[in-house]
């Protein structure tokens, strides 16, 4: 099923006049609104008006997650305050969120990009669908809950947690699609076979996404549920959840390019890569209003084919992720830098104890181990005393990453060390 | 009459245990007494040895974390009671204990308490009339010379 037929089967001519056009349009109006990239632009020697269409992308000056930092909170949006009808933030790097900003039309157009991914994985008006993703400042819970809401689906809000609780709303609703994280899915999925129950439910179709998952996964979930499963992927600072998603023939993500302009980049040399090739993927905002990004370096590693899909869409697919080209770790969806760690740990003291993260997936729920070495400052012959350090970590850790956390007590030096620079994280899921 | 208590933190993992009494070994350091704390994931080794300052450099040098205590050692005969009524005067004195071990061969044994205040416990066990182990003597417990 193909929601947008116009949009989504739109020749490549059709399409990068569209594009070349938003694309004017949307530096112009930044150039005037966004003092940052008047600076930058200004700074490269280029005006809008050397800016005449895709062609000359190039031109214009990346974006990092560094940026939207430095101008924390609302610094890089292009409208008024009065404007914006909704804020959203993901964790940062050092502790301070990255804030996103949507105008009531960058929301209907988001509704419309979760409408088509949820289209494309065959759910319909007709269906009953479960939201399993958090609600509140992540984009996940309340982007498909809109998305799918505009597609006339029944909406079932359930946000995370409580398996026992979405297990029993699932059977007695009679729930036909879920979205939430891969991993969870496995966990409800593994849960509902323990109850034996896998035969009371009516589900069919699931979207899944916010953390990096393989085909093999989808199969699994595919074959444990029976049911049909497709991937969904997006970032907050360029929407949030569908901003790329795959088809029945599971080849390869398809972006929403009428909106999302996307790039494939050497993350070293910052050339573009060629299609097939593995870079980094970028994207340019082409409609937003409230936080338009000019070429922003989403660290992700994938790659870009502009073939026809078999679907008989035309616009372009990001292979499944390949990894990341910084140290950003996925842990239940939530997006955790190990130096977010560093710092929180450094509240503890003038400098941080040596650390590890350990994450691992246990029933298929992500867990977060930090391994903290006891030096002798820290060092007590009180247990309590060590059990309120312990507590105090975990707290502290909590509050900052915004997940659970278990902190164990090592003995100094034993947090492996190569080259005298300890190994700050070891990821043991394996994603197959 | 103030004694150094060594205190060693041990994760719960084969052989750590052994490589402490192995470093003290090795450095011709004697045990007297000990006692283990343990946790699900570590433990806490306290131990009144012949060198207490020495025996924390050792392990310090092995890479342990290790630390001195201020404990006190109680002298105390074999008879019934007698730790009943030790307990009850230091609560008397509005002291905690916040743990204790004890060492008993001979004829007589030997209460090692970390309370929380060391000397107002010392002052009111002496003044009860109890029998203190000096440092010099507590490090040499049972020992033959």
């Amino acid at each position: 099923m193909i929601w947008n037929e116009t949009k989504e089967c739109m020749s490549r001519d059709e399409l990068e006049a569209l594009q070349s056009a938003r694309l004017k349009k949307m530096v112009s109006r930044v150039y005037h609104n966004v003092e940052f990239y008047r600076k930058k632009m200004q700074a490269l020697g280029i005006e809008p008006g050397d800016i005449r269409g895709i062609e000359d992308l190039n031109k214009l000056p990346f974006t990092t997650k560094t940026d939207l930092r430095d101008n924390y909170p609302f610094g890089l949006f292009a409208i008024p305050q009065s404007e914006v009808v909704r804020i959203h933030a993901s964790s940062g790097t050092t502790g301070k969120a990255t804030v996103v900003g949507y105008s009531r039309k960058d929301i209907e157009i988001w509704q419309e990009c979760v409408a088509r991914a949820l289209c494309m994985a065959g759910i319909d008006s007709k269906d009953k669908i479960q939201i399993s993703y958090g609600y509140g400042m992540f984009t996940g819970g309340l982007g498909v809950h809109y998305g799918a809401e505009n597609l006339g689906a029944t909406v079932v809000p359930m946000s995370v947690g409580n398996t026992k609780k979405q297990i029993t709303m699932m059977q007695d609703f009679g729930v036909t699609a879920i979205a939430c994280t891969p991993s969870y899915l496995l966990h409800i999925a593994e849960a509902l076979e323990d109850a034996d129950a896998i035969g009371n439910i009516k589900l069919k179709k699931a979207i899944c996404g916010a953390e990096p998952w393989t085909e093999n996964m989808r199969r699994e979930i595919e074959h444990k549920l029976n049911i049909t499963c497709h991937d969904i992927y997006g970032l907050s600072e360029i929407m949030g959840p569908g901003v790329a998603a795959d088809c029945e023939c599971h080849n390869g993500l398809h972006v929403w390019e009428d909106h999302f302009l996307p790039e494939v980049i050497n993350p070293e040399t910052l050339e573009p890569c060629a299609p097939g090739e593995t870079g980094e993927l970028v994207f340019t905002t082409l409609t937003k209003e409230a936080l338009p990004l000019f070429r922003y370096r989403t660290k992700d590693l994938t790659s870009i084919t502009y073939d026809k899909c078999e679907c008989g869409r035309t616009l372009a697919r990001i292979s499944r992720f390949k990894g990341r080209s910084d140290d950003m770790l996925i842990i239940r969806g939530v997006n955790v830098f190990p130096s977010q760690v560093e710092s929180a740990l450094l509240e503890m003291g003038e400098t941080s104890p040596h650390y590890q993260l350990i994450v691992d997936r246990v029933n298929n729920l992500d867990t977060l181990e930090v391994l903290v070495e006891v030096e002798e400052r820290f060092f007590s012959d009180e247990i309590r005393k060590l059990e309120g350090l312990t507590n105090k970590i975990a707290h502290t850790l909590q509050q900052a990453l915004g997940i659970a956390v278990k902190v164990k007590l090592v003995e100094p030096r034993t947090i492996e060390r190569s080259e005298g620079k300890a190994k700050r994280v070891i990821d043991k899921r394996k994603l197959i | 009459m103030v004694i150094k208590q060594l205190s060693v933190f041990i994760e719960n993992r084969e052989g750590r245990l052994e490589k402490v009494t192995e470093t003290l070994a090795k450095n011709e350091i004697n045990i007297v007494s000990l006692s283990l704390a343990d946790t699900a994931e570590y433990g806490v080794l306290r131990l009144i040895v012949s060198d207490p300052i020495k025996g924390k450099q050792v392990l310090k040098d092995a890479e342990f974390s290790a630390m001195l205590t201020d404990v006190i050692a109680i002298k105390l005969p074999h008879n019934i009671g007698k730790l009943q009524k030790v307990l009850t005067d230091i609560v008397a004195a509005d002291l905690s204990v916040e743990y204790m071990y004890t060492l008993a061969t001979g004829e007589n044994a030997s209460l090692i308490v970390k309370t929380s205040d060391t000397e107002k416990a010392v002052d009111t066990l002496i003044h009860c009339g109890y029998e203190l182990f000096p440092a010099e003597d507590a490090y040499k417990i049972n020992c033959e010379d």
